[in-house]
């Protein structure tokens, strides 16, 4: 490989060998994850399903762990590392800055992911994604994904170093466009987050090899530090992502760049501080901090959301009217291509993101709602929601687009490709909702056996609970038959799929 | 008028239209309705999460939580004791994996400042049927003035994973109804 470049024929970009390379490198590992994530998903389900209780406790906690980290963590991720590829070289017509680094920044994230995954499996890190000290794992754990932290920083810097190659070798006239200032901001947050996260790792690391201590609740603090911006670096590259589906299918247009580029700015500046309403039953700090660190910092990036809420749908609108469906209030959303799953799944991941995952987001950012709703199945319903529901819902979109245009194959089973994002969308929005439901009941998270079986006193939930739990599984079962979809119509197009006619060399 | 991926050229910092005006002022105003609200809640509201607050070693809560227990135990269940603390008293309630440390027999409509410990790892209080949620933090006394307000059994259900055995973990309340109690000391909800 070498710095030869490319003329995309559907886009007329101009796509540099290296940069081809590394997103294709980093979505395959991000689909094996998110496979690896799916079929877990489904165990884990089936689990929390009293009815079929499949696996033993100890399984499941270790695959409850497996799950969340896969998904939430190496499948976000890697798919963000490409969406960070694509939005600096392939949309600003660039060269990548270092190659050679950023291959080395995938192999190390691969290495750390893969000693993350034995720890998990071989039963040596049964402490689910937060890993809250004491409870103890094996030190290659949090090795493992201090390297892959690592790995993902240098690719941040590689993407901030493109933007640099970019703007002095002229590739492009006037601003970033605006897909690639929300991937910026999305970076900047990561910067942040990955900050937080050597703070508590690498202590937690030593601290593992009992070279020194951790104070929990400290440990809970910087760890939500990280946790809570991880997501909002998810929301940055999901609204991004938006953006440019809604480019890609319906010609969309940026109403204002000033409204549009300001909200990503809030983004970054009311992060960090928000994750105070993790911690809002907890013994450690008090009410002044709480209220003030929960609702200053929270409101306003809410606020951001709020403004990308109506901005990229009415974007859509005013693309679709461009293009001569005019007539009525409703002929554009009409005459959409509802059969385009780039389009479906950006509706969808809107709407379950907006009205599902934002608002019962908000209310438990309350004291009052908090008391009820921590730990129990309620948050796990709400992130279901905000992140699969949305962000992983938006990046299946924007695969369609990726895999002709990068991997410049034709999209394989396109019937079963069709349906996929209202398959998932379906399930997820039933799960997320059924899931909160059952919450509301105070149905505990991550927990094995809520008929206590062997506990020493009885504890008996409404018998509706059952009823939900039903429904939740039925939803999840619906979704991770939409994720098997899109996982066989991806996989499928791009190692047996039809080469798209071969794009000018330029 | 350009998409998201194309580069915005010349000076994009201009006016925005009016609806999209409104909306953001719409967004803002709300935002700052919640701003408000999250104090005008802690103030106004009867149940909020935060206590006194003070560090403490795990020996030193498992030991006061003994002594607590010697003082005052009536009985035993399950292999756990129970304990009947005097109106108003300082009450012991420790986590370890796996089990919530001792059953506590209190009064309804009396207050009692509820001590809340974990002498391993992280655990989580939940007490059902009522659905009321702390995180229990090692190396932390949780210290919140609880006023039972309504009598019969309750469990505490262990809702932060703990370890193999977290799902075993359940603990007990028994409330005492009013009428057995000689002085009925306040009781706000
Ligand atoms: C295919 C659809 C999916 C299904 C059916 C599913 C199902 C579940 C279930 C049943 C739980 C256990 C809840 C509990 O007991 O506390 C869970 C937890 C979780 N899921 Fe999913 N999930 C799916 C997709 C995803 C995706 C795509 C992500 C992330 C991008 C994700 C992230 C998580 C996380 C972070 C947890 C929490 C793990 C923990 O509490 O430690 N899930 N999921
Ligand atoms: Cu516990
Ligand atoms: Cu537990």
């Amino acid at each position: 490989m070498s710095d030869r470049f490319r003329l995309c024929p559907t886009t007329g970009l101009k796509v540099h060998a290296q940069a081809d390379a590394l997103i294709k490198a980093n979505a395959v590992v991000a689909t094996v994850a998110l496979l690896i994530g799916g079929v877990t998903a489904v165990l884990v389900m089936l689990t929390r399903w009293q009815a079929i209780h499949l696996l033993p406790a100890d399984w499941f906690y270790r695959l409850l762990t497996v799950h969340g980290m896969n998904m939430l963590i190496f499948f976000i991720l890697f798919f963000e590392m490409a969406v960070l590829y694509f939005a600096s070289a392939v949309l600003l017509n660039s060269r990548v800055a270092a190659p050679k680094m950023a291959w080395s920044a995938f192999v190390l994230m691969v290495a750390g992911t893969g000693l993350v995954e034995w720890t998990m499996f071989t039963g040596r890190a049964d402490v689910l994604f937060t890993s809250y000290v004491p409870l103890r794992a094996h030190p290659a754990f949090y090795l493992g994904v201090i390297l892959f932290a690592v790995g993902a920083l240098v690719v941040v810097s590689i993407f901030f170093a493109t933007l640099v190659v970019a703007k002095r070798e002229k590739t492009y006239q006037g601003s970033v466009p605006l897909v690639t200032f929300g991937a910026a901001t999305a970076a900047i947050i990561a910067v942040i987050t990955l900050g937080h996260g050597a703070a508590i790792y690498i202590p937690t690391f030593l601290w593992s090899l009992n070279l020194m201590h951790v104070d929990a609740q400290v440990y809970r603090l910087v760890w939500w530090g990280l946790g809570h911006s991880s997501q909002q670096i998810n929301v940055a590259a999901m609204v991004s992502v938006w953006y440019l589906l809604g480019g890609l299918t319906v010609g969309a247009v940026v109403l204002n760049e000033k409204i549009s580029r300001s909200a990503f700015v809030l983004y970054v500046l009311f992060i960090s501080m928000a994750s105070a309403h993790h911690l809002l039953v907890d013994p450690g700090m008090g009410a002044a901090w709480k209220v003030w660190n929960t609702s200053y910092a929270m409101y306003l990036a809410v606020l951001a959301s709020m403004v990308h809420g109506f901005t990229v749908p009415a974007g859509m609108e005013l693309g679709q009217r461009l293009r001569g469906y005019t007539k009525g209030l409703f002929e554009w959303l009409r005459k959409a291509p509802w059969g385009d799953p780039g389009f479906s799944a950006l509706v969808f991941s809107v709407i379950i993101f907006g009205f599902v995952g934002g608002i019962t987001g908000v209310t438990f950012g309350t004291e009052q709602i908090n008391i009820i709703a921590h730990n129990t199945l309620r948050i796990p319903g709400h992130f279901h929601a905000t992140v699969v529901g949305g962000t992983a819902l938006a990046f299946m979109g924007v695969t369609y687009y990726v895999i002709p245009l990068i991997f410049r194959k034709r999209i394989a089973f396109w019937p079963l490709a069709r349906i996929q994002p209202y398959l998932f969308a379906g399930g997820m929005l039933v799960f997320s909702v059924a899931m909160t439901f059952a919450g509301t009941f105070g149905v505990p998270r991550r927990h094995w056996d809520i008929s206590f079986q062997q506990a020493p006193f009885e504890v008996q939930y409404a018998p509706a609970v059952d009823l939900v739990i039903g429904v939740m599984a039925v939803g999840g079962l619906v979704a991770a038959l939409g994720g098997g979809i899109y996982i066989l119509v991806t996989v499928w197009s791009v190692f047996f799929g039809q080469p798209m006619e071969k794009g000018a060399r330029a | 008028m350009h998409t998201g991926l194309e580069s915005p050229t010349g000076v994009w910092w201009k006016p925005a239209h009016r609806t999209e005006k409104l909306w953001v002022a719409i967004a803002f105003g709300w935002c700052m309705v919640l701003f408000a609200m999250m104090p005008l809640w802690h103030w106004k509201g009867g149940q909020n999460p935060t206590g006194i607050r003070h560090r403490v070693t795990a020996e030193a809560f498992a030991q006061r939580t003994q002594e607590f227990i010697d003082t005052y135990q009536v009985g035993e269940e399950a292999g756990i004791p129970v304990v009947e603390p005097p109106a108003g008293s300082d009450i012991y309630l420790v986590g370890a994996m796996w089990s919530w440390r001792p059953v506590l027999r209190l009064r309804q409509g009396v207050q009692y400042t509820l001590h809340l410990s974990s002498v391993d790892v992280n655990h989580g209080f939940n007490l059902y049927p009522i659905n009321v949620n702390f995180q229990v933090v090692p190396g932390y006394d949780y210290g919140l003035r609880v006023t039972p307000t309504a009598a019969g059994e309750f469990q505490i259900v262990c809702n932060e994973f703990c370890g193999i055995g977290h799902h075993l973990m359940v603990g007990k309340v028994i409330v005492l109804p009013a009428e057995q109690t000689a002085a009925v000391t306040g009781g706000a909800p």
